[in-house]
């Protein structure tokens, strides 16, 4: 077993997600099951081997910093599930 | 044959000689839609109204004498992951219900600058995560070949559309085979371009170094007339490449002579069934026949995809759905929490398992201490994949294998056992790892069920990819045969 109930819990967390008592286990279940499956890649030698983040590389895309009309904000916030004042609105951040 | 059931080349023909109008042919495919997507089940949302104003207006432009150019009032499906203006973009997800775009697509612009008529927003699995629909946080989409199967994923909704007539033409988007293992599943032709060939710019993003963009058709030449329009640069996708795109109409020869094809020995092993082994040798017969050079090669690293791509994909998920948190659009809780409680509720009731576990994976694979061990190393063997094909390739102009190990399965068949349904991607998934160009036609059958023939190309080159394919399309009647669906 690679993940424990409370690397589970914990990962949750992080990804902000809410799990119940079934999904928890399910979780658990299935990301071992994942994780076994992947063991087997420790057997291959990847020693000085780059890794690929993008098969075909390209960085440093450049252009022109010119101003330019962006999305309309009343058409962005209409799929807000809530807003206000040309804001999201969400609830209280900050304490007073 | 109804003229739903015919490609997108041929009744331009007859768009251009006014035998028919683009109301005409899209009333057809309106009524096609009603017949059979009771049963079929390929359209989250339809767009009935939208594709007659659409018709209407392309018959006016071809009453002033404009020429009828590729697509111009074809009737094409677009897959629910990709960004409509106006009209609900759901990625078949409960978090994004009601989401209306204010934006399209770079693909929809270009279609629409095409004068294609769109039809509707197709299923596909919940945020393309799947190989068969039955992760659509709605419903599951009907094989149109046998409706008790699966229509594969996660570009399901757009390849069953296709096969039933309910378009002439779709969109999918393939991150590990979403694309060419629906194709296969659905007797249709499927194509992903090369990572970066078509702008990403509105695709709801799934793993951003895998997902691409491809038509989903008929036949090979329509393959080729679409992918004309979708490719090409995009300044607002900064992975899109500015290699001039070429006239792909112009691969469209019937000759293979001189051509160099390899068979990697790895995608014929255990879990291939014997039929489709067979399919594809038979398939490669008929190319040497025609003059091609048939040799078995090797890509030892293939069989390592599988678990590659679930740590990469996942993890570039677990980012790229972090947006989803009930602040800017879609679903948010009803219930009186506070901003931790916001996000983890919203995401807890909008998300389906699949989803969720991958967001777990994903998240997991991330985390601090972990990084190394899993999206590392995955990172790292994707390198030893990619250097299998590009030696494959000073040797290989194509290299050709099944698309899928397997027909269609049984819906409900492969729901409860994650492992299996996983591995009916696992030929597709290494040319994502290299960002390679591969096509899925149809070579025949098994149980009445189309089997998927799989050629993948070299980085940019989807000529010679659409030249094999079509080659062998013209010395085969495979791609003829459509479903019935009076039964």
């Amino acid at each position: 077993m690679l993940l424990t109930r409370e690397q589970v819990d914990h990962v949750g967390m992080l990804a902000r997600l809410e799990l119940d008592e079934e999904e928890r286990e399910k979780s658990m279940r299935e990301l071992n099951q994942i994780l076994e499956h992947f063991e087997k890649l420790a057997e291959l030698d990847t020693t000085g081997v780059p890794p690929t983040s993008h098969a075909i590389p390209r960085t440093n895309v450049l252009r022109d910093d010119t101003p330019k009309p962006s999305l309309d904000r009343g058409k962005v916030l209409a799929n807000a599930p809530e807003s206000a004042d040309g804001c999201f609105r969400v609830p209280r951040v900050v304490e007073t | 044959m109804g003229l739903f059931n015919q490609p997108a080349h041929e009744l331009q023909k007859l768009l251009q000689s006014k035998e028919i109008s683009c109301r005409e042919l899209t009333e057809a495919v309106l009524t096609r839609v009603d017949d059979v997507e009771p049963r079929v089940q390929s359209y989250i949302t339809r767009l009935d109204h939208e594709a007659r104003q659409q018709a209407e207006e392309i018959d006016r432009r071809i009453a002033q004498g404009e020429p009828v150019t590729p697509f111009m009032g074809i009737p094409v499906a677009l897959k629910d992951n990709l960004c409509t203006e106006g009209v609900e973009t759901t990625c078949a997800s409960g978090i994004l219900r009601g989401f209306r775009p204010p934006y399209d697509a770079t693909v929809v612009t270009r279609l629409k600058e095409a004068g294609a008529v769109f039809v509707g927003k197709t299923n596909l699995d919940e945020f393309a995560m799947g190989s068969s629909t039955e992760n659509s946080g709605f419903f599951t989409t009907r094989n149109p070949w046998d409706l008790s199967r699966v229509p594969g994923g996660s570009s399901g909704g757009s390849t069953a559309a296709v096969g039933a007539g309910e378009a002439i033409a779709a969109l999918g988007s393939d991150t590990g085979g979403s694309i060419r293992q629906p194709a296969s599943f659905c007797g249709v032709v499927g194509m992903k371009p090369t990572y970066g060939r078509v702008s990403r710019y509105g695709l709801v993003a799934f793993a951003s170094s895998l997902d691409q963009i491809g038509p989903i058709t008929q036949d090979v030449t329509d393959c080729a007339l679409l992918l004309r329009i979708l490719a090409g640069n995009d300044p607002m996708d900064s992975t899109s490449l500015d290699h001039p795109v070429p006239d792909y109409g112009e691969f469209l020869r019937p000759e293979v002579g001189g051509l160099r094809i390899g068979v990697p020995t790895e995608y014929f092993g255990e879990g291939v069934q014997e039929e489709i082994s067979h399919a594809v040798r038979t398939a490669l017969g008929v190319l040497e026949g025609m003059g091609a050079t048939v040799e078995e090669c090797s890509t030892p690293h293939a069989e390592h995809a599988l678990p590659v791509y679930y740590i990469i994909a996942p993890a570039e998920a677990s980012s790229n759905l972090a947006r989803y948190d009930g602040v800017q659009y879609g679903h948010r809780t009803a219930e009186d929490t506070d901003i931790v409680g916001l996000y983890q509720k919203t995401r807890k009731e909008g998300f389906g398992h699949e989803v969720k576990h991958r967001i777990m994976l994903g998240t997991y694979a991330l985390s601090s201490g972990y990084y190394d061990a899993y999206y590392l190393k995955a990172s790292k063997v994707r390198t030893l994949i990619k250097q299998d094909f590009d030696k494959a390739f000073e040797k290989y102009d194509v290299l050709v294998t099944p698309t899928s190990p397997t027909v269609a399965f049984s819906i409900g068949e492969k729901s409860d056992d994650p492992l299996q349904m996983k591995l009916s991607d696992v030929l597709t998934i290494p040319a994502n790892m290299a960002g390679l160009p591969g096509i899925s036609l149809p070579t025949g059958f098994h149980e009445g069920l189309p089997i998927g023939l799989q050629i993948i190309g070299r980085p940019l080159d989807e000529g010679t990819v659409l030249q094999v394919a079509y080659a062998y399309e013209q010395a085969t009647e495979w791609h003829r045969r459509k479903a019935d669906l009076r039964l």
